[in-house]
């Protein structure tokens, strides 16, 4: 056999491994009872296209397959000319006479769409959907890009300080079993600060000690700092509320102005929480050029010659960490007078790894990526709620989440609108040169 | 009076010496347990510098393939003699194949090995070995169903002998052969073999051990495939004892990874170790500290370890695995 034709049997049978595994993705699901059931009917299952074509599912996913190799070939063989145009038409966006209007026009298209949304999508549900989904991950992927895009830091344990936002919220409002720290509940928006406040000390604490560790062994210690959250907020029944979550209610925002009492509701929150995007999008693209933007990015290089020319790693890294911190904190606080109840069951490792597959898909410290990405994610994932497709289980969302990560990490590391700094370090790292895997990889030197 | 306070200590005491003993064989069984799977986190972080967050789920692997055959073979019949040991050494030898085969041939191939050929950054490792482990947990939730499942028993489980009043069951037993068996077989194979010799070679220096002809590849291959039969050999062990479900890797995971580093990383007979004073420990605090927090200080241990004494008791091992 030819090393030609090992590479090519090589690749029809990884192309038929992945359209099964597809199969089996997509597909019904089995149970505890019948464990083989989803395994067949993933392939035996009858399927019909429009009532055109009538057959079982195998025979779609081997189509697929084959379509997909094809196409596979043709890129191999001739991709380039089709490579060469995309590129001079990236480059027509680029060049620097037109990035300006470019930018501009797609802000002008955003904002319309995002003034739109609640009109085109009117049932409630949905509307809601869209808040605590999408716009709440977007601010929480835009907090923990500032760690793990910006600094390079792995925080595993981001949903602690998520929790610990709600629960603050809760607490202000008097809508945990211990006493509110004030005789009269505050309102929920008067929440935020201290929440914020609370949070930020919170990532200050941790922080502090654990940001010396090299890069692994922080991810284990705040995946382990989430889960003692998690235990706790589970556990301690007579301070959080237990595993039931808080009761009563806690209050939406509501504003008085004029003697006239206003109360947020789905579309409140919607516009209300879009402002609060903007603010952190505009806040954030202030920080990333100013002086400590700059000194992340000299420690995420090379961090002895950021030290030796007077940066002190810890106290930005601490930075760092206690800002994507106080950010998760408040899209906890929003949340949790949005939703109004704070469950512990939600703050499990499955919702960090969420957010950092948003950072990761969409691009590590690139603000246009992260919210592009968590946008596309997020969307989907709403609408798979709300419309599943058959086969389709809430929890699946984790496992595509998972592929995601890997597929993203072996085809484009960077992200899908990658940061042209990074995207760089990337490369070079690849090449052997730099200090960023040290960074990275946590060997101190 | 005098007599009945006596009589009330003399009790109690006994049945706290009972109980203190109880938990020490408990705790000796799940340390054994936590030290094999231990094995293949320090063994990967040797050579890859990686924590291998998708073990737990290789653990998991092994887990339920045991559990397929238990399904299969004992189903509601009550085996006993021959028939338990062949059902058991069928377990052991099915879990270890089934999770040897994930850790080797998917998860280094899919997941590590186009990241190696480009020499990604070590962070790109991380993200890829997390999505992974929650890409084959929430796999087999999808298709075995999501709850805990109970593990059809091939044996009695009696009693062998007591310790001090504490029974030492079947079970227990089954653990401590296995256990000190593998181990002295992965120790042979680390220390004497000519495959364990390219291993270390790797471990030191991947680029000088290739231009010396070691085929790195295939030595990445055997670490995986080492490991992986270790932990799925555990994890059969473990479901048999309590159940088997998708989400049954995570905690047992983390503890191990603990017991890696409380041993020292890269330190093959430290995870043992390790694994050995953890779940001891755990075990002897359950009486002070309530079962819901249980995973808390095994968590703090993990925590203060890091930030203490990163090296753990019997020293790193980066780069000279064994």
């Amino acid at each position: 056999m030819t090393p030609e034709l090992r590479a090519r049997l090589g690749r029809l049978a990884s192309f038929f491994a992945i359209a099964a595994l597809v199969a089996v993705m997509t597909g019904p699901s089995g149970s505890n009872d019948s464990p083989t059931l989803g395994f067949t009917q993933s392939f035996a299952q009858p399927y019909s296209y429009f009532g055109l074509f009538r057959g079982q599912r195998w025979m779609v996913f081997l189509t697929l397959a084959l379509v997909v190799l094809g196409l596979h070939t043709l890129w191999r063989r001739g991709g380039s000319g089709v490579r060469s145009k995309a590129q001079s038409f990236r480059q027509t966006f680029d060049a620097p006479g037109r990035r300006r209007t470019s930018a501009l026009s797609a802000l002008v298209v955003v904002a319309v769409v995002a003034l739109l949304v609640p009109h085109l999508i009117t049932n409630p549900g949905i509307q809601s959907g869209i808040v605590e989904q999408v716009l709440a991950y977007v601010i929480l992927a835009l907090g923990l890009n500032v760690v793990v895009g910006w600094a390079g830091l792995l925080d595993l344990g981001y949903v602690g300080f998520y929790a610990i936002g709600a629960y603050v919220t809760a607490w202000m409002t008097g809508r945990l079993p211990i006493a509110a720290p004030f005789h009269h509940p505050v309102s929920s928006f008067a929440a935020i600060p201290v929440a914020i406040v609370f949070t930020m000390l919170a990532g200050v604490i941790l922080g502090a000690p654990t940001l010396r560790l090299r890069g692994d062994y922080l991810a284990i210690v705040t995946l382990g700092f989430g889960e003692i959250i998690l235990v706790f907020s589970n556990n301690l029944t007579n301070v959080t509320g237990g595993a039931q979550g808080t009761n009563p209610y806690i209050p939406s925002f509501t504003f008085r102005i004029g003697g006239i009492k206003y109360l947020f509701g789905n579309v409140g929150y919607y516009f209300l929480v879009a402002g609060f995007v903007a603010a952190t999008i505009v806040l954030f693209r202030l920080l990333e050029h100013s002086r400590v933007g700059r000194a992340w990015t000299a420690i995420r290089e090379d961090e002895v010659a950021a030290e030796s020319i007077g940066i002190n790693p810890l106290k930005y890294k601490v930075m760092a960490f206690a800002i994507g911190a106080s950010v998760s904190g408040f899209a906890g606080a929003v949340t949790a007078s949005q939703i109004g109840v704070v469950y512990p069951n939600t703050f499990s490792l499955y919702f960090s790894v969420n957010v950092l597959t948003l950072v990761i898909f969409g691009g590590m410290g690139s603000i246009l990526g992260v919210i592009v990405g968590s946008v596309l994610v997020q969307g989907i994932a709403v609408y798979l709620r709300f419309y599943p497709p058959s086969g389709y289980q809430a929890s699946d969302l984790y496992m595509y989440l998972g592929a995601l990560l890997i597929m993203m990490m072996i085809y484009r590391p960077a992200g899908l609108v990658p940061s042209k700094r990074r995207r760089r370090e990337i490369r070079q790292a690849e090449a052997g040169i730099g200090h960023e895997g040290d960074v990275l990889l946590g060997e101190q030197p | 009076m005098i007599a009945s306070i006596l009589s009330f200590w003399s009790t109690h005491f006994a049945l706290m010496k009972i109980e203190f003993w109880y938990l020490v064989v408990s705790g000796i069984t799940t340390g054994f347990l936590y030290g094999m799977v231990a094995v293949g986190y320090t063994m990967v972080y040797g050579i890859l510098r990686l924590i291998n967050f998708a073990h737990s789920e290789i653990f998991m692997t092994g887990a339920f393939a045991g559990y397929f055959l238990m399904r299969e073979f004992v189903g509601n019949n009550t085996p006993s003699g021959v028939q338990s040991i062949l059902l058991i050494l069928g377990g052991i030898a099915v879990g270890a194949l089934a999770s040897s085969l994930m850790a080797a041939f998917v998860l280094e191939r899919v997941a590590y090995r186009p990241l190696r050929k480009r020499k990604a950054p070590p962070l790109a490792y991380l993200i890829s070995a997390i999505g992974a482990s929650y890409f084959l947990q929430n796999l087999a939730g999808k298709e075995f169903g999501r709850n805990p499942i109970a593990v059809p028993q091939p044996y009695g489980n009696a009693n062998v002998f007591t310790v001090f009043g504490a029974p030492f069951n079947q079970y227990d037993l089954l653990v401590v052969i296995a256990g000190i068996l593998s181990l002295v077989a992965l120790d042979i194979i680390v220390g004497r073999t000519k495959l364990g010799r390219s291993l270390r070679a790797v471990a030191q220096d991947m680029e000088t051990a290739s231009l010396m002809g070691v085929d790195i590849d295939r030595t990445i291959m055997f670490t995986f495939l080492i490991g992986g039969a270790m932990a799925g050999a555990a994890g059969f062990l473990w479901g048999l004892n309590s159940n088997v479900g998708s989400t049954m890797g995570f905690v047992p995971g983390i503890k191990a990874f603990t017991s890696a580093v409380l041993g020292g990383i890269g330190n093959l007979r430290g995870a043992m170790l390790g694994g050995m004073i953890l779940g001891i420990v755990e075990n002897l605090a359950q009486p002070f500290v309530s079962s819901a927090y249980i995973d808390v200080v095994a968590f703090a241990i993990l925590v203060g370890l890091l930030m203490f004494r990163p090296t753990g008791i019997l020293g790193e091992r980066l780069g000279r695995v064994a």
